[in-house]
């Protein structure tokens, strides 16, 4: 398989999905000429035109409801945020119409929609460039939430994503934008190649002694921790939920059966969070496999500061993950 | 020393305090992202001469310019652009969220149009005191095409609010051209549909934009509401750090080089025989050195500590 990197197997799904259906087309602020923010769609306007690749006025709010309106009509918008902050801007089209138009209004009102967007922090962007709002989404029953970690798993989920009947938020990491690794090739005969289902978790590593769950940007950074962890003879199970809504409990509580000990890494602030949801699905269903309590790490609960030496405290890292770890291993025996 | 002087000093350091910062940031010494508003300081030094030490300004992402023409402390706005301690924000906002509120300057906004309706609100409170002041909102061109722009309008409209909506029409949002984003031609047209004036100023002339500030400060001023003025200009530089500016020709900013504010406004200061080159020069020397001062303030200044990260989120917790 090719190695290329998380934003160009972004960039492949699109184009491929773009080629695959006529219906399917982006919207987004400068995703034109200008390629977006990150670069991500750089080239597209060129094969597909302007047409099919949208540039939009900035108006957030009125560009989901656009895209949910031209997706009740029958095609397959794919929105681009600039960054994941500004779809606060966009919250009441996502949540108060996209999320409840099939349960209320049955099949009849089918919303293929996919809104892609980059997250977290790590580039001194400060407070309104830098966050995780996924624990929001994931909190909405009737939206779908994926965190992709690797190219393979972006490039496969965002063709699922964009193929799906209902409303996905598919949330991308600035930090992994450069990250290299496999994906999956179009394969012109087999139009399912290399694509997921949502839903299902994937076990990035495996140990046995401590289970480490994850999702988008912390996945690497656990993987870290894990490879630091075995020089000691720890051997740490990785957990990377890629998609949070659907969630996959199974894999996840299979996991934890086996370790018995959990820590739960999250880059958004720790109150509220999706780290919170994850360790409440553990207690409530295998309480009597843990040696330990659930640990969360997490961001502290306050905005994410512009300056490099508070960015860095802020965001948990490979080292703190080590150090939790071994302390809850030593708590455990 | 004649005011036309002073504003153009003040055009110069805003140039030059962009210029400097955004060398930093290509060194890698400054961390993150800048927006730099180099071609527009004839609208932020003509609409801050116009004000009062009493109105309140609320900025934008490209807000630099804004802040040094209010008499922000560029050594405090270095030191935050650098993440340390002393900076306005103590390094916690970065380039687009510092301010003073000593000044009536609220600070810059990271979200496109997100200060549109504070400015409202600051009006609103203003009204009701009765004060002979103002709030002055700043916006691109771009953000004109927000949802909070047009709430805002209407609400001033409806309350006949003491707000100076002006927005810098800089020819571009990012890579997107006006005329691509927007309906009409005129931002400033866009007033009439809230029932209150809206002019449109050739935005690179600091007298012209004073002029129309100073006419509709008093106009909010005697209780007849809003104004919108449109200061047509254009963004020399990229959008921000890197852009590489494919989406427009070379051609296109030779010739908007040829409308430099601070070129054109030197040239009528000299000819009019209010400066001479060696005055010029003179101002130039003063400018650097007083950058050269709060680029070694920042170097010299600690980073926040790490461990006040939490601190300061509310009132009963004050870092
Ligand atoms: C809600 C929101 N959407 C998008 C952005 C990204 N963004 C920052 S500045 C900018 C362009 C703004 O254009 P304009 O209002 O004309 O101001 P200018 O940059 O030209 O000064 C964009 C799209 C943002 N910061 N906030
Ligand atoms: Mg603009």
């Amino acid at each position: 398989m090719r190695q290329i990197s998380y934003s160009d197997a972004i960039r492949e799904a699109l184009t491929e999905e773009l080629r695959r259906d006529e219906d399917v087309f982006l919207m987004g602020e400068d995703i034109g000429a200008y390629g977006g923010a990150f670069g991500v769609t750089r080239g597209l306007i060129d094969e597909f035109g302007a047409e099919r690749v949208m540039d939009t006025p900035i108006s957030e709010g009125t560009t989901a409801g656009a895209a949910i309106g031209a997706a009740l009509e029958g095609r397959r918008p794919v929105v681009e945020f600039m960054f994941m902050d500004f779809i606060a801007l966009a919250a009441d089209q996502l949540l108060n119409q996209a999320a409840k138009l099939r349960y209320v209004f049955g099949e009849q009102a089918s919303c293929p929609l996919v809104i892609r967007t980059p997250t977290g922090g790590g580039r001194c962007y400060g407070p309104t460039h830098s966050q995780s709002l996924e624990a929001w989404f994931v909190h909405v029953p009737g939206l779908k939430v994926i965190a992709p970690a690797t190219p393979y798993d972006a490039k496969s989920l965002l063709k699922t994503a964009v193929r799906d009947p209902d409303p996905v938020l598919f949330l991308e990491h600035k930090m992994l934008y450069k990250q290299q690794g496999q994906v999956a090739d179009d394969d012109e005969h087999d139009d399912c190649r290399g694509i997921l289902p949502l839903g299902e978790a994937r076990i990035a590593r495996e140990g046995q002694d401590i289970t480490i769950v994850a999702w988008s940007g912390m996945t690497r950074e656990a993987e870290k921790a894990a490879e630091e962890l075995e020089k000691s003879d720890v051997e740490a199970e990785v957990v990377d939920m890629r998609t949070l809504s659907p969630m996959d409990t199974e894999t996840l509580l299979a996991s934890v059966r086996k370790t018995g000990c959990v820590l739960i890494v999250q880059e958004a602030p720790r109150t509220g969070g999706v780290g919170g949801e994850i360790s409440a699905r553990i207690s409530e269903n295998i309480y009597e496999y843990l040696d330990a309590p659930v640990r969360r790490l997490a961001s502290p609960d306050v905005p994410f500061p512009a300056s490099p030496v508070l960015e860095e405290r802020m965001i948990p890292d490979k080292n703190r993950i080590v150090e939790v770890a071994v302390e809850m291993l030593e708590e455990g025996i | 020393m004649d005011e036309n002087v002073e504003y153009y000093r003040q055009m110069l350091l805003i140039r030059l305090f962009e210029q400097r910062v955004e060398q930093l940031f290509t060194e890698g010494v400054i961390r993150g992202t800048m927006h730099p508003c180099t071609g527009q300081e004839a609208v932020a030094v003509g609409v801050m001469a116009a004000l009062s030490p009493s109105d309140y300004i609320t900025s934008t992402h490209r807000g630099h310019g804004h802040f040094l023409a209010r008499g922000g402390d560029p050594r405090l706005m270095m030191a935050e652009l650098f993440g340390k301690k002393t900076g306005y924000s103590g390094g916690r906002g970065g380039s687009q969220l510092m301010g003073d509120y000593s000044l009536g300057f609220l600070g810059g906004n990271g979200i496109t149009g997100g200060s549109i309706p504070v400015a409202t609100g600051v009006g609103l409170s203003l009204k009701r005191r009765q004060q002979d002041a103002v709030a002055v909102c700043f916006f691109g061109d771009g953000a004109s095409n927000q949802g909070t722009f047009h709430e805002s309008l209407n609400m001033a409209g409806l309350w006949d609010l003491p707000v100076l909506y002006v927005c810098e029409n800089n020819a571009y949002a990012m890579s997107t051209p006006v005329h691509q984003a927007l309906s009409i031609e005129n931002v400033a047209d866009r007033a009439g549909a809230y029932g209150f004036p809206g002019v449109s100023v050739d935005g690179n002339d600091v007298s012209a934009v004073r002029k129309a500030v100073v006419e509709a400060r008093a106009r909010a001023c005697r209780g007849k509401g809003p104004s919108l003025i449109e200061c047509k200009t254009y963004r020399l530089s990229g959008h921000s750090r890197g852009d590489q500016r494919r989406y427009r020709s070379a051609e296109e900013e030779q010739k908007a080089w040829q409308q430099d504010p601070i070129r054109r406004f030197r040239e009528k200061l000299e000819s009019e025989g209010f400066m001479d080159p060696d005055g010029t020069d003179q101002l130039q020397h003063e400018v650097q050195q007083q950058l050269e001062q709060a680029e070694q303030f920042a170097r010299e200044s600690s980073f926040p500590d790490p461990d006040d990260l939490e601190k300061g989120l509310y009132a009963t917790d004050q870092l």
